[in-house]
């Protein structure tokens, strides 16, 4: 078993960290329903975490719990070592947990680039007066957090669209969007909710390789939600598999692949 | 140049000052619009009551005097001492900041998510109860609001354009209301300051975030609370402006509530979302319904053309002009392009 302070190396030689995030006992219920029953695991620094499951397991309602949007009867959520008391989605930004969403949620109003500079209002310190006067500090700021997102818009590829509403561009590119917006925050972790839903092959392959490459690139840890089974153990570094709100499975690809009850609730069981 | 050429001249510009003003209250419910969706029926109540609290506050008024008088029959009505202009529209800035904390505490907090004829019936209600509050609190009687603007025809325009006359002996120069020319400069720095503070500043970006999105916005770190209260204090100073310059102008009684319906047909023109729009609908709306009412009364115009005249169209022009607009482009002039995918 590995303690939370040391990590581990990975077979492709990247060395991953301590314990970043813990979910501790975790219940959560919608009236009589329970959409997540004492489910247990950790995040560790640098890695591709995946939560897998069929439809309906409680997948996004956990990425819901962690960014906030949920709030568990039961369980303590760690974060960087502390509990983390109840908190409101914005504050769970703060904290530097950014989010993209299953159905996609951007500003469909306004331009990609103005949608990815909406990511950093984390980093975005100066108050309404000093932004009112727009001198030194505030105009300093603008410009740094301008660079930044320059960079993450360079990086996924998207500069031929910047000045494009978002309204108007395809899905695929909508997808890509958010994972900008959600980069430019620079989080510390990064929750994608199936990044990967509805879209074609070729699409699918652009999406893998930029999470893998931001990973790789700024060592952001990622958590993500995803329905299609081959790309998740491509991806990820460890998978936690749920069904009915249960975890049933928890540990790197080639466990969670040969793990009987996982067989058994993507294949279903034969009753005899 | 003919008197009809000189007399239209003069109504255009008027119509242009006239304008302004219907854009300035126009202006605040652009603002709230953006950031929430939500149509505030209050906006014109809000100019009224900002016009009576300052001068409540610069006539050193006791807040609810008929009521305190009535329950401890004492004779209680001033404090007996005048607040300064500038620090009494202070003060009014900060009961509107704490107004609209209350509305979005007390209403629009229970109402998150809820369909738009929701919170458009809420702010019906607001309408009314800020009336009433308004009455109870400062007294229904006309008052007068004196801020030292500058009142009565400009001198100096009329003089320095009698030359336009070109020979005209019955040209004096152009008559132009001072406070209308105020009026105009305010609008214009306001709308500047405005524009620049929702396309340039980090609390711009997000209110225009948070009027996109809701969950998105909480996303990125976006507290909706803050934004709305922001908002709505905006729109309690562009409400303040308004209600200055109303007040100033017939000064500062109850039927300065109704001018939110003109601000209707400005917003349909103008597009409920853009701020340009709101002061170009509110010059078109200005103009054209004085212009239409000068040329449609006037017998050597429209008696000429169509044989007959017609008066008192100011009336009706701009809500008929609203409805072709309605009818041939409903996100107005400006308004955000309704982009639907399916």
């Amino acid at each position: 078993m590995l303690d939370a302070a040391d990590g581990y190396v990975t077979e492709d030689g990247r060395k991953i960290g301590g314990v970043l995030m813990e979910m501790k006992n975790i219940t959560l219920r919608f009236g009589g329903v329970v959409a997540i029953k004492d489910i247990s695991f950790d995040v560790r620094e640098g890695e591709i975490r995946a939560i897998i499951g069929p439809n309906g397991a409680g997948k996004s309602s956990m990425l819901n719990v962690i960014s906030g949007f949920y709030h568990p009867q039961e369980g303590e959520v760690w974060y960087q070592g502390a509990k983390r008391p109840p908190m409101k989605p914005y504050q769970v930004a703060r904290q530097g947990i950014a989010r993209t969403f299953q159905n996609i949620a951007l500003f469909e109003g306004m331009s990609v680039l103005d949608n990815v500079m909406t990511g950093r209002i984390r980093q975005m310190k100066s108050g309404l007066f000093a932004q009112a006067l727009w001198k030194g500090k505030a105009e300093k700021e603008e410009v740094e957090n301008r660079e930044v997102v320059e960079k993450v818009i360079d990086f996924l590829e998207i500069q031929h669209i910047r000045k494009t509403p978002v309204g108007r561009l395809p899905y695929g590119l909508k997808k890509r969007v958010e994972l900008a917006r959600a980069l430019a925050a620079e989080p510390s972790i990064l929750l994608l909710d199936e990044p990967m839903a509805g879209m074609n092959v070729e699409e699918k392959e652009d999406m893998s390789r930029f999470v893998l490459d931001v990973n790789d690139e700024f060592g952001t840890t990622i958590m993500l939600i995803e329905h299609d089974m081959g790309v998740v153990m491509d991806l990820s570094d460890r998978v936690v598999v749920m069904d009915y709100g249960k975890k049933i499975g928890d540990g790197t690809p080639d466990e969670v692949r040969s793990n009987q009850a996982v067989i058994d609730a993507y294949l279903g069981v034969a009753h005899d | 140049m003919p008197d009809q050429l000189i007399f239209g001249i003069e109504v255009l510009l008027n119509g242009l000052m006239a304008g302004v003003l219907y854009a300035l209250v126009a202006l605040g419910f652009v603002l709230i619009y953006k950031a929430s969706g939500i149509f505030n029926y209050a906006q014109g109540v809000m100019a009224l009551f900002a016009a009576l609290t300052l001068v409540g506050i610069m006539e050193g008024q006791v807040p609810f005097a008929h009521l305190i008088n009535t329950i401890f029959g004492t004779e209680i009505h001033h404090f007996g001492w005048h607040v300064p202009a500038v620090l009494a529209i202070l003060f009014t800035m900060v009961v509107m900041v704490l107004l609209s904390w209350i509305i979005n505490r007390f209403i629009f907090k229970y109402l998150v998510n809820q369909e738009p004829i929701m919170l458009f019936m809420a702010t019906i209600g607001i309408a009314y109860f800020l009336e009433g509050f308004g009455d109870m609190m400062w007294g229904s009687n006309i008052k007068k609001l004196d801020v030292g603007l500058p009142q009565g025809g400009s001198f100096w325009i009329e003089e320095n354009t009698q030359w336009m006359g070109l020979g005209n002996e019955n040209f004096y120069g152009f008559f132009l209301d001072q406070l209308d020319l105020v009026a105009t400069v305010v609008a214009i720095i306001l709308v500047i300051v405005l524009i620049v503070f929702a396309q340039y500043t980090k609390q711009g970006r997000a209110m225009r975030a948070v009027a996109d999105d809701h969950q998105a916005a909480l996303s990125v770190g976006i507290s909706l609370n803050f934004i709305w209260v922001m908002v709505w204090s905006l729109a309690g100073f562009v409400a303040l402006v308004a209600g200055i310059m109303w007040g100033a102008k017939s000064g500062v009684q109850f039927s300065l509530s109704l001018i939110a319906l003109k601000a209707l047909p400005v917003l349909m023109l103008g597009g409920f979302t853009s701020i340009p729009g709101a002061i170009v609908g509110g010059l078109i709306i200005g103009v054209g319904e004085k212009l239409f009412e000068f040329i449609m009364s006037s017998k050597s115009i429209a008696g000429e053309l169509f044989g007959f005249t017609i008066g008192a169209t100011e009336n009706w022009f701009a809500y008929v002009l609203a409805l072709l607009f309605l009818v041939f482009r409903p996100q107005g002039l400006f308004g955000e392009k309704i982009i639907e995918r399916v």
